[in-house]
């Protein structure tokens, strides 16, 4: 074995996993999608007392377009899911989602006929925050182990989202592909168009 | 008391006048009148000439599982004065299987969304309503959710979305 690399004091050796990680989880830009109360205390959050912005969560982007971290806050109405959803779907990967308070958790208190029981039934949800609503200290904490949870799992082309049914259906367009390239030996169009080429050429 | 809205005999004896002796009752200050559906939009038109000028609410109360009930959906018009600080409320009794009323939009403009509610949550027709639609269900919805037929976690309506999952967003 050589000897050991000798590096100088300011220069770090990492993955670039690694690195693609350290930078999203410190810059997680918060989409509040805050229906109720616990938008209140998701406003409490990001003031001076409890300054979500320590943790990179420098802005409230208000547009999907510009956020990697939907934060839903209050219970939601099957009258507002569809607008979750198209929310969601406008947000670009790789992006997260925190379930705040217990309406968004689990439908909270209100077990009734208007009242979504639970968001993770219809959006990918990484983390839960229980609370009515949860303290500042405790969405804090959610964000922090968010973070941690990017640092563990994250990768920088995003494969972790790359769910075994998304691989299939990718895989399928490939074999399409294939398909039809082997397919051109009795594909009476592609002769006919093979032979013109081969006629122009010569 | 100093602020306790003022008597409104003088209007109940108008309305005895007019329209004969209605069902009256009192409770703690409040008075309220019962009239049969078909003379309900006279009734509300000749207390609005009498000077009571805001609609406070129009509301429903479903009879369904209460004893001794005979007409299924009661009807509640809460009636103010802006000027003499009087206030009535007058009682509609309608019942299934075609519940219908005549709309008192004509009368008052807020009986627009007042009504709606009403039609959305309980289903009682306003006749004569410009645009009798949902107002706080999802258009799609199909049943009306306060009567008491309907269960308090809904038929599966809550939970009838398409699910997203890592792969599809």
């Amino acid at each position: 074995m050589p000897g050991k690399l000798e590096l100088p004091e300011n220069v770090v050796v990492s993955r670039l996993d690694e690195l693609a990680n350290w930078c999203r989880k410190n810059s997680l830009w918060p989409m509040p999608f805050a229906t109720a109360c616990c938008g209140i205390e998701l406003m409490a959050t990001g003031a001076a007392k409890h300054d979500l912005a320590r943790f990179g969560a420098e802005v409230f982007r208000f547009s999907p377009r510009q956020c990697d971290l939907m934060i839903v806050a209050g219970r939601v109405v099957m009258k507002m899911l569809p607008v979750l959803q198209r929310i969601w779907q406008q947000m670009h990967e790789p992006k997260w989602c925190i379930s705040m308070g217990a309406c968004a958790s689990t439908g909270g208190v209100f077990d009734t006929y208007a009242v979504v029981q639970g968001i993770d039934r219809f959006i990918p949800v990484d983390m839960y925050v229980p609370g009515c609503p949860p303290r500042p200290e405790q969405l804090i904490q959610a964000i922090i182990d968010l973070q941690d949870k990017i640092q563990r799992e994250g990768t920088i082309t995003g494969r972790e989202f790359d769910t075994s049914q998304r691989q299939r259906r990718k895989r399928a367009l490939v074999e399409a592909d294939q398909l039809l390239v082997l397919d051109a030996a009795r594909n009476p169009v592609a002769q006919r168009e093979l032979s013109a080429a081969a006629h122009h050429s010569t | 008391m100093p602020h306790d809205p003022p008597a409104v005999d003088d209007i109940l004896a108008a309305v005895t006048d007019r329209f004969g002796s209605l069902e009256t009752t009192v409770f703690r200050g409040q008075t309220s009148l019962v009239v049969p559906e078909p003379q309900s939009f006279d009734l509300l038109s000749h207390l609005k000439e009498q000077g009571f000028d805001l609609l406070v609410d129009v509301t429903c109360v479903d009879y369904l599982e209460y004893r001794g009930a005979k007409q299924r959906y009661g009807l509640v018009y809460l009636l103010a004065s802006t000027t003499t600080n009087q206030r009535l409320t007058v009682r509609v009794f309608v019942d299934d299987p075609e519940p219908r009323v005549r709309s008192v939009v004509p009368l008052w403009r807020a009986a627009d969304w007042l009504e709606r509610e009403v039609w959305d949550l309980f289903g009682i027709t306003f006749v004569g309503h410009p645009d009798l639609r949902r107002l706080v269900m999802p258009q799609e919805f199909t049943a009306h959710p306060l009567r008491k037929d309907y269960p308090l976690q809904g038929r599966g309506e809550r939970h009838n979305f398409p699910v997203i999952t890592r792969d599809h967003s």
